[in-house]
């Protein structure tokens, strides 16, 4: 590096400075109400009727959290939520695999359609499937039930299922599939013992997509459940009559998992949401 | 010829003549790898789309009727919810648009902790509407965190009450400010690969002839990134009419909106005709801003043909 490119480092043009203070702003604005969040639901339970509010946990107490896991209804909330995130994984996978394998190695009459259609379900208001759902859910059975939930979720998920392994299945090169062919393995085989295992760590992220979707999703597991809610839907029945502690603490249950699954995600982001041209 | 595939021996054993169009394996594997997904989404997406439209015309009893529509119209707190829902977009959009722009901008450009910078301005891509609510309604709420700093700095006497039954510009704007923290994130993505799309040269072609930073991204980079704008804008659009969460969170019943009525005549009353006509109003409504953000964001062919 030249001298002069150095002291330019250094002594920064208005133009950067005015960046650095616009990302410094912007990443304030999406911190401070993290922060604020953990504060408010680390406190203990009679301080959060403390005015004006302290801006930082006096004393630490993690009681309204406490309370917020032994409330009616949230640890079993909290344990189907989990189990309707697997279910959607597992199928959303099973089915988003072969479909995404089919895009990425195949040249078929029909493609771009299938590519049309994947995009378009993603653009549509998928609030309208709820309600005649609900009501077909009741004539099977199902209605109130951790399948019903996780089948509305894998729609939702499907779509970008399908794109991820597409453009996971894309970065292999398919030389290796027809080597391990040439060598006598079927397609199939060729997939299972090659691909698939080359592909773990997009799949991984894939499947972390729908779990994230699914653990998120309100307004489905709102109106498919009655007496078994998904997490979220048990808070947003409960919200009317629950006391403040509980909502921070709920509002915190809800955001942590977050800095966790977009750690993860994060390579993969712009496969999964920039679909802008391809 | 693909002689695995078809035995001629067995052909000729069942006496059949030969096709005119074979089709072999190869050929059809495809569509037999996307059968599973497509099953799928013909039975719980397809088919419940088509039957909403069905429960919106039909009387309780099931024959045809347009009367959902007219009680859709006359219900309470029709008029405010669809005033509600179309204030809600008009402020949300354009302002977490503008802000995602100029994310993405930022996020191009070298600065120094770009990566803990991505990766805190990505965590609310995994923040549900509801926690969003939740988060801001910590702030807004009487003895929440905005009420105590004023109070701190004796800019304010008694607690206000910005999410109170009547205050509408206290309610729309911690909607406003949450569904933007939330959000944001989501729009700077799309936009940040479509940056990443366009080809360099362009820009410094624009540079060597003399053009400013500014001036380079309002003549090359933004008209550049109207198809990636288009995307953002009709998938955000389409769940800003869906808001619902946030709303729950933040507003209570305090501030009527589509989803939230169509949600609550399901659970709260089981009229799912009347549940069905509202998300029939929202398909439409969305559907309408997809064409108009397809005709006002067109993009003439020949710009991309290389």
């Amino acid at each position: 590096m030249s001298a002069a490119i150095r002291r330019h480092r250094r002594r920064a043009s208005p133009q950067r400075q005015l960046a650095y203070a616009a990302a410094g702003l912007i990443t304030a604005f999406m911190l401070f109400p993290l922060y604020l969040i953990g504060v408010a639901a680390l406190q203990p339970r009679t301080a959060v009727f403390d005015y004006p509010r302290a801006l930082y946990p006096s004393p630490f107490s993690i009681e309204s959290v406490a309370f917020f896991l032994s409330a009616t209804g949230i640890l079993p909330a909290l344990g189907r939520s989990l189990l309707i995130g697997v279910m959607t994984v597992v199928l959303a996978l099973a089915l988003g695999c072969p479909a995404g394998y089919a895009i990425a190695r195949y040249r078929f009459a029909g493609r771009d359609l299938v590519q049309l259609l994947i995009v378009s379900v993603r653009a549509f208001p998928i609030l309208i499937l709820a309600i005649p759902l609900a009501v077909t859910f009741i004539n099977w059975n199902l209605y109130d039930s951790v399948l019903s939930v996780a089948l509305v979720h894998t729609v939702m998920a499907l779509p970008l299922t399908i794109l991820l392994a597409a453009s996971v299945f894309l970065r292999i090169p398919s030389e290796l599939e027809e080597a391990a062919m040439s060598m006598g393995t079927s397609r199939f085989g060729a997939v299972w013992r090659i691909v698939l295992p080359l592909s773990r760590p997009g799949l991984g992220a894939a499947a972390l997509f729908a779990f994230v979707l699914s653990w998120n999703e309100v307004f489905a597991a709102a109106v498919l459940t009655v007496r078994n809610p998904t997490l979220p839907a048990q808070i947003v029945g409960a919200l009317g009559q629950s006391p403040l502690p509980f909502r921070f603490a709920g509002g915190l249950a809800l955001t942590l998992p977050a800095l966790v699954f977009i750690f993860f995600m994060r390579p993969y982001l712009f496969s999964a949401f920039g679909q802008a041209r391809r | 010829m693909s002689g695995q595939v078809e035995a001629p021996a067995l052909r000729a054993a069942a006496g059949r003549p030969r096709p005119a169009v074979r089709f072999n394996r190869r050929q059809l594997e495809p569509y037999a790898l996307l059968a599973p997904a497509t099953i799928f989404m013909t039975l719980f997406f397809a088919w419940p789309a088509l039957q909403t439209l069905l429960i919106a015309f039909q009387s309780a009893q099931g024959s045809f009727t347009l009367d959902n529509f007219g009680a859709m119209a006359r219900d309470t707190d029709f008029r405010l919810a669809v005033r509600n829902t179309l204030l809600l977009l008009v402020l949300i959009i354009p302002i977490e648009t503008t802000i995602a722009l100029v994310m993405a901008v930022l996020a191009q450009s070298r600065l120094f902790g770009r990566d803990v910078m991505l990766y805190i301005w990505s965590i609310p891509l995994a923040v549900s509407d509801l926690a969003a609510g939740l988060v801001w309604f910590s702030i807004f709420t009487s003895h929440g965190y905005l009420n105590s700093v004023l109070q701190d700095l004796h800019l304010i006497a008694h607690p206000v009450g910005f999410l109170d039954y009547n205050n509408l510009g206290g309610l729309v704007t911690a909607i406003v400010l949450a569904e933007v923290w939330r959000s944001m994130s989501l729009v700077m993505v799309i936009i940040m690969s479509g940056i990443q799309a366009i080809p360099p040269e362009l820009d410094e072609a624009a540079e060597s002839l003399g053009a400013g930073a500014w001036q380079r991204f309002w003549k090359v980079t933004l008209p550049l990134l109207k198809p990636t704008l288009q995307v953002a804008l009709i998938l955000r659009t389409t769940t800003a009419f869906q808001v619902f969460g946030v709303v729950l969170a933040l507003a209570g019943s305090a501030l009527p909106v589509l989803a939230v009525k169509s949600e609550s005549w399901v659970t709260e009353y089981r009229n799912y005709q009347l549940a069905a006509t509202y998300a029939i109003l929202i398909l439409v409504l969305s559907s309408l801003s997809t064409v108009g953000y397809l005709l006002l964001l067109r993009t003439p062919r020949e710009v991309f043909q290389r």
